[in-house]
């Protein structure tokens, strides 16, 4: 095979190569992507109904309610300007305590009530998840600014 | 006064990092063999303060020296004694003094281990490796000082974290830095070789033992996080795809291209712009997962560093050396001649193709780790892309390339006849095909991911035992065949296993949350768990309630675990530690979740059966002892004399 097939060959391939791989990234992309919401943004309807997304903010202080069979939990999220009431199924991370932060992955239902599917553990007791951090941040400056009641 | 030894033997070792880099690159430059030689004393003068430096820290360590802000904060008097040593490396500035010891650790190395190479290639490598060094051990003095003084000290330091405390903990890290760094080598042989212009075969026969070694350090590093993950975490999982998985898993992928095309450089003298760029991507590919998880841009138990001059300084160092490397690269690639030609299906084509598969796989995992941080940056929301994303991406981007794995080996440089290859293979084809689609009926019915994760697993299998027959019909003798084949060959059956594990595990895998009183029991794949209840337990910093529960099958006990719920007395912080029963074939996993009453005889248990998962260890243990056999193939060292004649011809002909 001569020289110029052979670089013919390399990016042939290289394109192919790079063509799948950007139709399979797209496509898993746009199907797998999850996006946070601060309850805020969920009491202005902003979250979808037909999709995961997740939430974050304070587990309110009392809130934690455990039903008969042990192991599922009701807690509400809490940005200190809005509230989502949570239901989770299953053993809740170390870390998880009234009044720390916390960022639940899951649906909310037409009840308002948000299913969640997975509650994230965290490694540190002293560390805000981010997408916590931000919920409160942005209740604050919402509160701050005047905004009319909707 | 010993923190105060350490922080100027590091300052020491900064002066000499710089005359290892200045001094030898000059005399490179104008042939002066004076300046030339003072490449490897330097190179071993570094290394030695860094060890003293380093002794340093872990004697602050382990006589619980407050006073040192790094201990104050990393250790507790109550600290078991090997803790306290590990805890030298858990913090930030403390690890990153270990990246700086490896590196010069590495750089010492090259200076014992390069007799035969030419002087003027020592000089230049190991100057690009004092480059580096002067960066991080900055780096380290001017941001991170792990000396750093804390007057008056506090009563008693805040302890490590409890997740750390863990003995998988205490080799992960140095080993995953020893795979990082040692990309640094192979970094350096390659600008060395665009500064001087001599890029030939001898060039990529001279990186590839290095190279390989660092690999298996990487993927020993790699392997021994997601063991601990499995164990430490309480969730049973063994990859999460969290970005700081992923910070290590891209170098991995573009190291794993580079040992491949290197040998194609070696052999065929093919592909050697390509390997160099490689060898770049793969060393900035540390660099950028040392800035991710060492910047706090990442927020998970290995994030230390919230200080943003922290961040700002690994970014600009990143931005140097890449920028640095890639004006480099296009300045002096283009005069590089390219090698013999090949054929469409050849030896070349299929690592042309694994390294294409590789480098997708690894732009997709880079895509999927820095969009969510771009969009946070540049402030258009907050998005995760989790495991989904990947899986979607990885399985079908890796699965041809396991393909072509069963393929490549067996097939002849330059070009191999199809029908040929076809008659080869057809058994192994049909064993593979048919097995795929039947294992999974013997299971639980039919499974396509299944189908195509055996197949997978028992054509690699059978591909590398063809690769033996093949070469004892022609003559050879188990014993006669060279180390590089026999490191490929276990290597390759090692993924095989690793992939039948990982498909047994993650198919057929059980578990289930159940709220268990004393006396109560529950069963998961025929095994009968009754637990038995709790007990206090102290240990030497924490207090746990340690429970018992019994695993039966048939009637029969077969093991007693004792997982805890720890409570660690510096931090208040709680802690599942489970227990597993480990065997060839199954683990069985058991962890405690919470009380659910207040007496505590009630709890939260998690159970899991996972069957195989032993597997993926063993498989990745055979990658690991593969890499470094074929790094210590006689012919790295031997036949390199001869070769230094021509490769000089060479030199002086390009």
């Amino acid at each position: 095979m001569k020289s110029r097939h052979k670089k013919l060959l390399v990016i042939v391939l290289g394109v192919v190569g790079l063509g799948i791989a950007a139709a399979l990234i797209l496509n898993a992309f746009q199907s797998n992507l999850v996006f946070f919401f601060s309850p805020s943004d969920v009491a202005a309807g902003k979250a979808p109904t037909n999709r995961a997304f997740r939430i974050g903010g304070l587990v309110e202080d009392g809130s934690v309610k455990r039903e008969g069979d042990g192991l599922t939990t009701r807690f509400i999220v809490t940005d200190t300007a809005k509230t989502i009431p949570v239901i989770y199924t299953g053993i809740l991370p170390d870390l998880f305590k009234e009044g720390k932060g916390v960022v639940a992955e899951g649906r909310i239902g037409e009840d308002g009530l948000f299913n969640a599917s997975q509650v994230l553990a965290k490694h540190d007791e002293n560390y805000m998840p981010p997408e916590a951090a931000h919920a409160l941040e942005q209740a604050a400056k919402a509160q701050q600014t005047v905004v009319p009641p909707q | 006064m010993i923190p105060e030894l350490g922080h100027f033997a590091i300052i020491i070792a900064l002066l000499l990092a710089i005359t290892q880099a200045v001094l030898p690159l000059v005399g490179a430059q104008r042939g002066n063999l004076t300046l030339m030689a003072v490449a490897r004393p330097a190179a071993q003068g570094q290394f030695v303060f860094l060890i003293i430096a380093y002794a340093c820290l872990v004697y602050s360590f382990l006589v619980n020296d407050f006073t040192v802000e790094n201990v104050a904060r990393n250790s507790f008097s109550q600290l078991p004694e090997v803790y306290r040593i590990t805890a030298s490396w858990g913090s930030h500035e403390g690890s990153l003094l270990v990246w700086v010891l490896m590196l010069a650790f590495w750089g010492a190395a090259v200076s014992v281990f390069s007799r035969h190479l030419p002087d003027d290639m020592v000089a230049r490598v190991i100057g690009v490796m004092g480059l580096i060094s002067i960066g991080f051990i900055a780096f380290l003095l001017l941001t991170s000082n792990p000396f750093d003084r804390m007057i008056p000290p506090p009563p008693d330091g805040r302890d490590m974290n409890p997740l750390l405390q863990d003995w998988g903990m205490i080799i992960h890290p140095p080993m995953l830095y020893m795979g990082y760094v040692g990309f640094a080598v192979a970094f350096s042989f390659a600008i060395a070789a665009l500064i001087s212009g001599r890029l030939d075969a001898a060039w990529a026969r001279w990186s590839r033992p290095w190279t390989t070694v660092a690999w298996a350090f990487l993927t020993l590093g790699i392997v021994l996080g997601s063991w601990w993950a499995y164990r430490e975490l309480g969730w049973g999982g063994w990859w999460f795809w969290d970005p700081t998985e992923n910070a290590s898993f891209m170098p991995w992928l573009a190291g794993t291209a580079l040992i491949h095309s290197l040998a194609v450089s070696e052999k065929r003298g093919a592909f050697k712009a390509w390997t160099v760029l490689l060898a770049l991507t793969t060393f900035s590919l540390s660099l950028l997962g040392t800035f991710l998880v060492r910047s706090g841009v990442l927020s998970s138990v290995h994030a230390f560093a919230t200080d943003p001059a922290r961040g700002a300084f690994i970014l600009g160092f990143l931005a140097v050396v890449i920028g640095g490397s890639l004006i480099l690269y296009a300045w002096r690639a283009p005069k590089m001649v390219t090698g013999g030609a090949f054929n469409w299906f050849s030896r070349e084509a299929m690592l042309l193709a694994n390294n294409v598969v590789l480098l997708a796989a690894m732009g997709a995992v880079l895509l999927g780790t820095l969009y969510p941080l771009l969009m946070d940056a540049l402030g258009m929301g907050k998005i995760s892309v989790g495991p989904p994303y990947f899986n979607a991406v990885f399985v079908p981007l890796m699965a041809p390339a396991l393909f072509l794995l069963g393929v490549g080996p067996l097939t002849r440089w330059k070009g191999e006849s199809l029908p040929d290859m076809v008659t080869r293979l057809k058994w192994a084809l049909a064993v593979a095909v048919v097995t795929g689609f039947a294992l999974p009926f013997t299971l639980e019915g039919f499974n396509p991911w299944a189908t195509l994760g055996f197949f997978l697993a028992i054509w690699i299998t059978l591909s590398v035992l063809i690769g033996f027959r093949e070469r004892l019909k022609h003559g050879a003798r188990l014993s006669s065949l060279p180390r590089t084949f026999w490191g490929m060959q276990l290597a390759h059956f090692g993924l095989a296993w690793g992939i039948a594990g990982m498909t047994l595990v993650a198919n057929y895998e059980q578990e289930k949350d159940v709220r268990m009183n004393v006396g109560d029991h529950t069963t998961l794949a025929g095994y009968t768990f009754t637990f038995k209840g709790t007990t206090e337990h102290d240990g030497p910093n924490y207090r746990a309630a340690r429970g018992t529960v019994e695993v039966s099958r048939d009637g029969k006990l077969l093991n007693t675990l004792h997982p805890e719920k720890r409570i660690y007395n510096a931090s208040g912080m709680p802690m599942t530690e489970a227990a597993v029963d480990y065997s060839f074939t199954s683990d069985i996993y058991v962890a405690l979740g919470e009380p659910l009453d207040d007496e505590a005889k009630t709890w939260a248990v998690r159970v899991y059966h996972k069957p195989f998962i032993n597997w993926m260890w063993y498989g990745a243990t055979l990658m690991i002892l593969g890499g470094f056999l074929a790094a210590s193939d006689r012919r790295y060292r031997i036949a390199v004399k001869k070769l230094e004649a021509p490769a000089g011809a060479v030199a002086r002909g390009a």
